[in-house]
C-alpha cells in the first residue's frame, strides 16, 4: 500500500485535468461525480496508509516515495518526493477529509452558477497543490505546492472575475502572498548554501550540527521563513488580503481560506521545527507576531457586519493562535489547533454560506435574524461550530486552545503577558461569535419580504457534509486530551517522532511550575480561569444582542470613535494605500510614461527614424539615368586619380 | 622612333573623348560608340608601352581586347534593337524605370 502515496495528490490532479479539459462537452452531474469522486478516493487512500503508518513502531513511521529526480546539478539535487510522516499524514487526512466535505457540499451550492465545470475544476487544482505541499519532503517541492496553492487561491477568489470588487481582490491576494514568498525562496537559498541541502530530513539532521544555537545566519534563515509564512497565513502585516478573499464563493473561503491554505504557514514552521528550536529570536518574533495578529484581528471581529467578514477576522486571529503556539516551541499544539480549526471554521463559513444562499446572496447580518426557526439544521450545525470556537468544554476547540494556552504560560520560550493576550483574545472570539449567532439565527427578521418568502433550508447535499463537520468539531479534540485528565494525549504521542528535534519533551519555564505541572493545580486553574472570563464574554454578548438589542447601537454611538476605528479596520486598507500601493503606482506610471514610452521607445523610434530620414535625402541620387551614373562614376575616378597623382 | 609621349597624348585624347561621349551623348549607339573609343585609346596606350618595352605581351593583350570587345559590341547591339523594339526609342535617357 504504501508503493500508492503518489496516488493521493495525483487522483486530485487527474479530476482536474479531466474537469478541467473537457468541462465544456460534460454533464455537471458527471463533473461533480468526477471532482467529489478523486477527492474521496484520496482521502480514502489516505486513511489506509494512515492506519499503515499507525500500525508501524513509532520510530519508523516514515514512508518515503521519490517519484523522480527534478534537478540534479552538480551540488544542487531535488526530487519530486513524497514524504509521509505522522505530521503530513494529519495533514492529508484534514485536507482530503475536509476539502471531500466541501466539494460534496459545493456541488450544491455552486448548483445554479454558470461556472460550474470551471469551480470544480480549480478546486481539484487547489487540493492537488495542497497535498503537494504537506506531502514533498523538500523545501522547493513543497514551494511548488505552495505557490500552487496561491494561484488557485487567485483563481478561485476571482471566481466572479467579472465583478471588479472580486477580480481586484484575487490581485490583492495574489501580490501580498508574492511579498511573502519573496522571505520564503531567500530562507530557502540560504538553507541550501548553508547546508547543502533541502531535504526536510537532511536540513533537521545537518542543522544543530551546521547552525549555532541562537546564531545570526539560523535566525536569519527562520525569519525569512516565518516571512512566508506570514503572507500566505496572513498575519501582521500582510493579513490584508484574507478579508478580501471572501470575495470568493463561500465554499472555497471555507476550504482555502479557513481550513487548509493559510494553515500552510504553521505546516511549514512545524515541518521546519529543528530549525526554529535553534533560534530563541525568531520564536520570539514568532511568537510576537502571532500574539499581536490574534488580539488585533480580533477586535476588527468585533464590529464587522458582513457574516463573511467576521468569519474572516475570527480565521486571522485563530492563526494568530497557531503562531503563538510555535512561537513558545509548542509546535503540537499549533498542529492541533490546526486541525480542529480546519474542522469548526470549515463549518462556520459552510453554514455562513448556507445562510447565505437562503437569504438570496445577502451577507450583511443587520439584514437577518430570526433565522432559527427557517434553517434547523444549519442553525444546529452552526451553533456546535460556535460553541467549539468558543472553547466550550468537551468541544474540539476547548482541548486545543486550551493546550496552547497552557504552553504559552509554561514553556521556557512562553511569556505571561502572551497568555494575558490569549485569553483576551478567547474572550474576544467567544464574543464576536455569539453576536454572530444571536443577530443571524435570533431577535428579529429584519429582512425584506421577498427575501423572506425565499427562505428554506438548504438541500441534503448541503446539510450532510455540515453534520459530519459538527460531529468532527466536537469529537475532533478527544484526540489530545489535555495530561491532567488523567489520559495519555495520543495527538502529542502521534506527532512526537517529528518533533524529536523541537523537543517533544515541554521544558518549563521553572522549576517550580515543573512540580505544579506533575499535580495540574494550575493547569486546571488556569482552565478554570479561562473559561470563566469567555463565560462573561458570552454573557456579554447575550445580554447586548439578546436581551436588549438596542444597546449595541447605544453602545456604538457612545464609543463611536473606537467604534468607527474598528469598523474601518484601523484604517490599515488606506494607510498602506498611501504608504505602500500609491508609492508603487507613481513609481510604476514614472517607469511606464517616462522610461519606457519617452526613454526606450522614443530611442528605439529615433533610430528608425533617422534612417528613414537619411534614406530619404540619399534616394534623389538614384535617377535611374545611366548617364549621370557615368558621370559620377567617371568624377569619382577623376578624383581617385587626382588623390594618387597629387598626394 | 617617334617619342612616346606623342602616343599617350593621343591616348588620353581619344579616352576623354569617349568619357565625354558617355556623359553627354542622348544616343544609346553614340554612347557605344564611345565605349568603343575608349577600348581603342587604351589599346593604343598598351600597343605603345609595348613597342617601348620591346616585348610581344601587349600585342597578344590588344588582340585579346579587339575580341571581347567585337563580342561586346555584338552583344551590346542585339539588346539596343531589342530595347528598342519595345520602347520605340534610342534615346538612353527614356530608359529609365530602374529608380527610386
Amino acid at each position: 500500500m504504501s508503493d500508492n502515496l503518489y496516488l493521493i495528490p495525483l487522483l486530485p490532479l487527474a479530476g482536474f485535468l479531466i474537469n478541467g479539459l473537457f468541462l465544456r462537452y460534460m454533464p455537471r452531474r458527471f463533473v461533480s461525480l468526477i471532482a467529489c469522486g478523486t477527492v474521496g478516493l484520496s482521502f480514502l487512500v489516505s486513511l489506509f496508509l494512515f492506519l499503515e503508518l499507525k500500525g508501524l513502531p513509532a520510530e519508523f513511521r516514515v514512508i518515503r516515495q521519490v517519484l523522480f529526480s527534478w534537478i540534479p546539478s552538480g551540488d544542487f539535487q531535488a526530487d519530486m518526493g513524497l514524504l509521509l510522516d505522522p505530521l503530513s499524514a494529519v495533514m492529508i487526512l484534514v485536507v482530503t477529509g475536509v476539502g471531500f466535505l466541501i466539494h460534496v457540499y459545493s456541488v450544491g451550492y455552486m448548483a445554479h452558477d454558470h461556472g460550474y465545470g470551471r469551480y470544480f475544476a480549480y478546486l481539484n487544482l487547489f487540493t492537488f497543490s495542497m497535498l503537494v505541499l504537506v506531502l514533498a519532503d523538500n523545501f522547493l517541492f513543497m514551494f511548488v505546492g505552495w505557490e500552487g496553492v496561491g494561484l488557485c487561491s487567485y483563481l478561485l477568489i476571482g471566481f466572479w472575475f467579472e465583478k471588479k470588487s472580486a477580480a481586484d481582490a484575487g490581485k490583492k491576494a495574489f501580490i501580498v502572498n508574492r511579498i511573502g514568498d519573496f522571505g520564503f525562496l531567500i530562507g530557502m537559498f540560504i538553507i541550501f548554501w548553508q547546508l547543502g541541502s533541502l531535504d526536510f530530513m537532511i536540513v533537521a539532521e545537518r542543522a544543530p550540527e551546521v547552525f549555532l544555537a541562537g546564531g545570526t545566519v539560523v535566525t536569519t534563515v527562520c525569519i525569512l521563513l516565518f516571512v512566508g509564512a506570514v503572507g500566505k497565513s496572513a498575519q501582521i502585516p500582510l493579513y490584508v488580503w484574507l478579508p478580501d478573499a471572501m470575495e470568493g464563493p463561500t465554499p472555497v473561503s471555507a476550504l482555502i481560506h479557513a481550513a487548509t491554505m493559510v494553515t500552510a504557514g504553521v505546516y511549514m514552521i512545524a515541518r521546519s521545527n529543528a530549525l526554529y528550536i535553534l533560534a530563541p529570536e525568531a520564536l520570539l518574533v514568532v511568537a510576537i507576531v502571532g500574539a499581536a495578529t490574534a488580539l488585533y484581528a480580533a477586535t476588527i471581529g468585533l464590529v464587522q457586519n458582513d457574516i463573511k467578514r467576521v468569519l474572516a477576522y475570527s480565521t486571522v486571529s485563530q492563526l494568530g493562535y497557531m503562531f503563538m503556539a510555535c512561537g513558545v516551541a509548542a509546535f503540537t499544539a499549533g498542529v492541533f489547533h490546526l486541525m480542529t480549526h480546519a474542522f469548526f471554521k470549515a463549518l462556520l463559513f459552510l453554514g455562513a454560506g448556507s445562510v447565505i444562499h437562503a437569504m438570496s446572496n445577502q451577507q450583511d447580518m443587520r439584514f437577518m435574524g430570526g433565522l432559527k426557526k427557517y434553517l434547523p439544521l444549519t442553525y444546529l450545525t452552526f451553533f456546535i461550530a460556535t460553541l467549539a470556537i468558543s472553547g466550550i468544554p468537551l468541544m474540539s476547540g476547548f482541548f486545543s486552545k486550551d493546550e496552547i494556552l497552557w504552553k504559552i504560560f509554561s514553556s521556557e520560550y512562553g511569556h505571561t503577558a502572551f497568555w494575558v493576550i490569549g485569553v483576551v483574545t478567547a474572550a474576544l472570539t467567544a464574543f464576536y461569535m455569539f453576536r454572530l449567532l444571536y443577530l443571524t439565527f435570533y431577535g428579529h427578521e429584519r429582512m425584506d419580504e421577498k427575501t423572506k418568502s425565499h427562505l428554506h433550508e438548504s438541500p441534503r447535499v448541503m446539510t450532510v457534509p455540515l453534520m459530519i463537520l459538527a460531529v468532527l468539531s466536537i469529537i475532533g479534540g478527544w484526540i489530545g486530551l489535555p495530561h491532567i485528565f488523567g489520559v495519555t494525549n495520543f495527538f502529542e504521542e502521534w506527532l512526537a517522532p517529528v518533533m524529536a528535534a523541537g523537543g517533544t519533551h515541554h521544558k518549563l519555564a521553572s522549576p517550580m511550575l515543573a512540580a505544579s505541572a506533575e499535580s495540574g493545580s494550575i493547569e486546571l486553574l488556569l482552565m478554570l480561569g479561562t473559561l470563566a472570563v469567555v463565560g462573561v464574554a458570552i454573557f456579554a454578548a447575550y445580554r447586548v444582542y439578546r436581551l436588549k438589542p438596542e444597546l449595541a447601537d447605544s453602545l456604538a454611538s457612545k464609543m463611536s470613535g473606537a467604534y468607527r476605528l474598528l469598523l474601518n479596520k484601523y484604517y490599515v486598507d488606506e494607510i498602506y494605500g498611501v504608504l505602500v500601493v500609491r508609492p508603487i503606482v507613481y513609481l510604476s506610471v514614472f517607469f511606464w510614461k517616462i522610461m519606457d514610452v519617452l526613454f526606450i521607445d522614443g530611442l528605439i523610434n529615433g533610430l528608425a527614424k533617422l534612417y528613414e530620414g537619411v534614406s530619404e535625402s540619399l534616394r534623389i541620387y538614384q535617377t535611374g539615368r545611366i548617364r549621370s551614373y557615368a558621370t559620377a562614376f567617371a568624377l569619382g575616378v577623376a578624383l581617385l586619380i587626382a588623390y594618387v597623382v597629387l598626394a | 622612333m617617334v617619342n612616346i609621349t606623342a602616343f599617350l597624348l593621343v591616348g588620353a585624347v581619344l579616352f576623354g573623348i569617349g568619357v565625354i561621349g558617355v556623359m553627354v551623348s542622348r544616343n544609346i549607339i553614340v554612347l557605344l560608340m564611345a565605349v568603343e573609343l575608349m577600348l581603342n585609346a587604351a589599346n593604343l596606350v598598351i600597343i605603345a608601352f609595348s613597342r617601348v618595352q620591346n616585348l610581344m605581351d601587349g600585342h597578344a593583350f590588344v588582340f585579346l581586347v579587339l575580341t571581347v570587345a567585337a563580342a561586346e559590341a555584338a552583344v551590346g547591339l542585339a539588346m539596343v534593337i531589342t530595347i528598342y523594339h519595345n520602347r520605340r526609342t534610342i534615346n538612353i535617357d527614356r530608359y529609365n524605370l530602374l529608380k527610386w
